[in-house]
């Protein structure tokens, strides 16, 4: 069969069946599977990050990161490249478009712009993040605080990018966890209140060789009048031989080609 | 409906040119110009990037722009965001209504995933943009996510998102006016897998001109 060469008949039957099929592993059950805890005896190092500044950490294949909002920040953004070649970075639009949602909680993963997965998401107490809107420039600082001079999202990932041999065209998108943004029907963002708690934690498992930058700045669509983020914390963890049913590894189809994608890199 | 006929829009034309089905095109839009893209034959998704002209380190930033405009898609009035948070462009002219900035180009990495890995060696908008880019001097690293005129891409307020078929009626266009010197960079995108360009790629037309003052 020559894929290239059907009819606009042909291929649309062919993105309806691959749409349904998205969509019913998003609405329904999802599969029984193990879930994957941090026993203290994984804990491999542990940093507290004050409010406003940054961290990164290398995150090798296996390893995983737990960030967790110890003071209940509204927002905690997160960017990811490949650690053995800086080119390839995390990927928003190819990550919601591969995985038909916006919706990024435990289950999910994020993809890089090889069509490859560089992390999933194996714990998500909050389960909410924001990967459309990004993370805070001096001017949404500027708009929300007056003071484009604070602590910015946009400056922490260009500082770490810079400290590893990368540029300013290295930091492009970004995840921020602990954000919850609903899109209305006419496209505008809305910010919902009250599912954001102190103690909430997300977990990344690495899928290739990482490195992580993290930012503890406030999402710029989240309401405070002054910039106060608090300290979070990141504990970096050996997380267990992954199981048959992994269930970001078995969620959906997009997500079993992007694992079949990486898992060569590494044979 | 807004005008078409371009020789009431536009004083002067500096370039005037059909960009065929599956191929790139790139060129300068100086400050005050305007760019019109046209859907010749409707659907066609067109893939674009935006740099500045004398410094492409500042470049189009789908992040800041829906930030800054607070919403998801693009339409007449929204502004195109750089990296450094200065105005690109301005949509001045608008037939379609509403644009995406979120999905970004098609790739023969992404296309795996998403279609199957039988569809990887087939022509995706991220091969266009690299050969395009390398002209100037740029690689991979300055890619980044992009406009794609005239797709339509419905986000559900749980989140849900998929690729739908195009709004945009034949001879559509949508009429750029730049704020700055502004390098655009565009995929005519080849995609076949989903209803971006209603599974038939076909050619659009772009102008440049000075705009006739009001
Ligand atoms: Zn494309």
């Amino acid at each position: 069969m020559q894929i290239d060469q059907q009819m606009p008949e042909w291929y649309r039957a062919r993105y309806n069946q691959l749409r349904d099929q998205a969509l019913l592993a998003e609405s329904g059950a999802r599969p029984t599977f193990t879930p994957i805890e941090m026993t203290e005896s994984s804990v491999l190092h542990r940093e507290t990050i004050p409010g406003g500044w940054y961290w990164s950490t290398l995150l090798p294949r296996g390893q995983a990161l737990r960030l967790i909002n110890t003071s209940g920040n509204n927002g905690v953004s997160v960017g990811l490249w490949n650690a053995d070649d800086l080119s390839e970075r995390y990927n928003a639009g190819d990550t919601i478009k591969l995985q038909w949602t916006t919706c990024l909680t435990t289950g999910r993963v994020l993809f890089s712009d090889m069509g490859r997965v560089l992390t999933s998401i194996i714990g998500d107490s909050c389960g909410f993040s924001d990967t459309l809107a990004g993370g805070s420039t001096p001017q949404s600082n500027a708009r929300n605080f007056g003071n484009e001079g604070l602590r910015n999202t946009r400056n922490n990932l260009r500082l770490i990018a810079g400290k590893h041999g990368m540029a300013q065209h290295d930091v492009t998108s970004c995840i921020t966890f602990f954000s919850h943004i609903s899109t209305q029907a006419d496209g505008s963002f809305r910010w919902i209140d009250g599912d954001i708690r102190a103690g909430d934690h997300v977990d990344l498992r690495a899928e290739m060789n990482l490195l992580v930058a993290v930012s503890n700045c406030p999402h710029p669509l989240a309401p405070e009048k002054s910039f106060a983020p608090g300290p979070i914390e990141a504990v970096r963890w050996q997380a267990p031989a992954i199981k048959p049913d992994d269930l970001c590894r078995t969620f959906c189809e997009e997500a079993r080609r992007g694992f079949e994608n990486t898992d060569p890199l590494f044979v | 409906m807004p005008e078409y006929d371009i020789s009431k829009v536009f004083s002067t034309i500096t370039l005037d040119q059909v960009v065929a089905a599956r191929v790139p095109w790139s060129g300068v839009v100086r400050k005050g110009q305007v760019l019109r893209i046209i859907d010749l034959e409707s659907q066609q998704a067109v893939d674009a990037l935006f740099y500045n002209a004398h410094a492409y380190h500042e470049r189009y930033s789908a992040q800041d722009t829906l930030v800054n405009q607070g919403a998801a898609y693009i339409g007449k009035g929204g502004r195109l965001f750089s990296n450094e948070g200065n105005v690109l462009m301005t949509v001045v002219e608008d037939t379609c209504g509403r644009h995406d900035t979120l999905a970004g180009a098609c790739s023969c990495e992404s296309n795996t995933v998403r279609f199957g890995h039988e569809t990887k060696y087939m022509h995706a908008c991220r091969e266009n943009f690299l050969l395009e880019v390398e002209k100037y001097g740029m690689s991979k690293r300055d890619i980044v996510n992009n406009v794609n005129f005239f797709m339509n891409v419905p986000i559900m307020q749980n989140g849900e998102l998929v690729i739908d078929d195009g709004l945009s009626a034949p001879g559509g266009f949508v009429d750029l006016r730049a704020e700055m010197d502004t390098l655009v960079v565009v995929s005519n995108c080849p995609q076949v897998n989903n209803p971006c360009n209603g599974f038939t790629p076909t050619p659009i037309r772009v102008v440049i001109g000075d705009p006739v003052s009001i």
